[in-house]
């Protein structure tokens, strides 16, 4: 049986908005599961039911085999760590990390212990005495994160914990969020808007669309397998090119280029969708593009164009290749490296 | 160069301002130090005369009243502990009326408190014969108790509590319930001590309104036992002197516990940043 088990949750708010759809997730000890999808789309509701902060409206909850719906969040023995990381302002460091044990009526030498301990492994023991306003964002981080490790809970849950920090800060952090889970490993749940955290960070990803979660899987496996449009177009940096077309017969036809032979039985009118980095440049391509705009990024460029009445279509090209605004270039995409949408229903077809 | 004439004027303005406000203390501590002879032949005095031990010892330890039952250090320990009484009750009462406003969420909140607010329109000048009925009824007139109580609920600190508890962010009161803190250990662990600068100036702020209460404490005390020293500044007989040493005495307690509690407040504020 798994760790943490979600059955037909559904989130109805007393002013009548519906955050979450009837969620089944299952998530098993010692696992990273990152929640990811565009603001406002449930992940914090969803995650929130977990921590006890908000009723169920309809479903189950189980926790270690432990039915928690009714179970209040003081009891539930999870730890969160916020997004402005909720730090007490008027104790220390030491009282922040120790408070969650001095409410359990641990005896102080052990809650000293832990909470070196803690500190030592976020690197924050030289501040215990501080308070949390004369600390710096990622440190301030460090100390929340020390707040929900030095509890030992059942579950850590994360919403947005990153989004505060400057860019460089963050992507020290996210690292730091990993390792310290790997070497913790307490089953986490981590909400986040930002794809490319998701990534990097989940084991298992639920990316959620409305309230409903459209795609549950390894990173890889949702980059690879998208199962709709809006998991394909979320998923991946940049964004995957989409393109209008017409399937029939298995043979799709877009605004200028042929594909055959694709493996469907769909016939109507389709998204056809194309990832930047999945296009090589060869003679008589598919594709012509006409270079708007190129991004160098160093290790590879991003170039923006048109194809046709198409605007802003995006080919990632090798970083040692010079490439001018208005030249044409001619594109092939990779072998199967494409995918293919029902228009009205945004469900993969190939 | 203008600008110094506009501070210069502006300090001019305040300077006029202290003199108008410091000069008539002055003279009645100044007459206060002579003897009632002098201020009776040639009036107010502007400087110290010698009968300063002489007039105000007279004052702390004469008897007074009809019965001659009070002296002044009595009034003085009366004043103290009602205005100490009403200042620790109603700090008290309004931090969990606000605390009740705030965080448990009944429909009702917002209505129970504009009912608490209201309660400002009505002074207790205006009701103050049903609390003296209750006050007798409950054989609570002539005590301490009886002094303190009646006063000792504020809208006004309520108020005040209630507008900073809104500004705490809902995040602390999770993460504090996460951490095992049940609904009493917020208020205690957080809750107060986040308000200690409020907390503070609502003690000096009550202090000073139950310090300088008259009419209540006039209504519900008929024993000489209870005055307060506000009451002793009417009921005052004797020489003018005696009368002046009496007002400055009476002068010191307020200012005592602002200087004294004003240090907090101002180390408070500046901690917290
Ligand atoms: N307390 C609330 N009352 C009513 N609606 C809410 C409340 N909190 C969130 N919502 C709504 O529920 C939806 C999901 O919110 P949320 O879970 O915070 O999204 P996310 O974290 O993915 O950005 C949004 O439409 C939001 O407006
Ligand atoms: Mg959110």
């Amino acid at each position: 049986m798994s760790f943490l088990d979600l059955k037909n949750v559904t989130k109805i708010y007393p002013n009548g908005t519906k955050a979450v759809h009837e969620t089944s997730l299952s998530i098993s000890e010692g696992e990273f599961m990152v929640f990811v999808g565009p603001s406002g789309c449930g992940k914090s509701t969803l995650l929130r039911m977990v921590a006890g902060l908000e009723d169920i409206t309809e479903g189950d909850i189980n926790l270690d085999g432990q039915l928690i719906n009714e179970v209040d969040p003081s009891e539930r023995d999870v730890a969160m760590v916020f997004q402005n990381y909720a730090l007490y302002p008027h104790m220390n460091v030491y009282n922040n990390l120790a408070y969650g044990l001095k409410n359990r009526g641990i005896d102080k030498e052990t809650i000293e212990q832990k909470v070196n301990d803690a500190a030592k492994l976020l690197q924050i023991s030289d501040f215990l005495q501080r308070k949390p306003s004369m600390l710096s964002g990622g440190q301030r981080q460090r100390v929340a994160m020390g707040r929900a490790i030095v509890r030992n809970p059942k579950i850590f849950l994360f919403d947005e914990p990153l989004s505060n920090l400057d860019a460089k800060l963050r992507i020290q952090m996210r690292l730091e969020i990993k390792k310290l889970q790997q070497k913790v490993g307490v089953t986490s749940i981590f909400v986040t808007h930002d794809q490319v955290e998701a990534m990097t960070l989940a084991d298992r990803l639920a990316v959620i669309n409305n309230g409903i979660i459209e795609q549950l899987g390894t990173p890889i496996e949702i980059y690879n397998n998208p199962e709709s449009l809006f998991v394909a177009g979320f998923i991946g940096s940049p964004q995957m090119n989409f393109l209008d077309a017409n399937l029939n017969n298995k043979t799709l036809s877009a605004e200028n280029f042929e594909i055959k032979n694709i493996d469907s039985d769909y016939n109507g009118e389709v998204t056809l969708g194309i990832r930047p980095e999945h296009l090589i440049e060869s003679e008589n391509g598919l594709i012509n593009l006409k270079v708007e705009l190129v991004e160098q990024l160093g290790s590879d460029n991003l170039v923006y164009g048109q194809i046709k009445n198409i605007k802003d279509f995006c080919y990632r090209s090798p970083g040692n290749q010079i490439i001018k605004k208005g030249d044409t270039l001619s594109l092939n995409i990779e072998e199967n490296k494409y995918y293919i949408f029902d228009k009205s229903t945004g469900k993969r077809v190939n | 160069m203008t600008r110094l004439i506009t501070s210069g004027f502006s300090h001019f303005i305040l300077f006029i301002g202290i003199l108008i406000m410091i000069v008539p203390v002055w003279m009645i501590f100044a007459s206060s130090t002579h003897s009632g002879l002098t201020i009776n032949t040639q009036g107010l005095q502007m400087f110290l005369g010698d009968s300063f031990y002489e007039n105000y010892l007279r004052v702390l330890l004469y008897e007074g009243g009809f019965f001659k039952e009070i002296t002044a250090l009595k009034m003085f320990l009366n004043s103290f502990i009602m205005a100490t009484g009403v200042a620790i009750l109603s700090v008290i009462t309004s931090l969990m009326a606000a605390y009740a406003l705030v965080y448990y969420r009944t429909k009702y909140a917002t209505l129970l408190f504009w009912i608490i607010f209201v309660t400002i329109l009505v002074p207790l000048e205006l009701r103050i014969f049903p609390t003296y009925s209750v006050m007798a009824e409950l054989n609570l007139v002539n005590s301490y108790f009886g002094l303190i109580v009646p006063i000792s609920a504020s809208a006004i600190a309520t108020l005040f509590f209630r507008q900073f508890y809104k500004t705490v962010p809902d995040e602390l009161l999770e993460s504090a319930k996460l951490d095992g803190a049940n609904t009493w250990r917020f208020f205690v662990d957080f809750l107060v001590p986040l308000s200690k600068t409020m907390i503070v100036a609502m003690l000096i702020f009550m202090f000073v309104f139950g310090y300088n209460q008259y009419l209540w404490p006039l209504l519900v005390t008929s024993s000489e036992q209870y005055w307060t020293v506000v009451m002793g500044l009417k009921m005052m007989s004797g020489s003018i002197v005696h009368r002046f040493a009496f007002v400055m005495m009476s002068m010191v307690p307020p200012i005592l516990i602002i200087i004294v509690l004003q240090k907090h407040f101002i180390k408070g504020v500046f901690q917290d940043k």
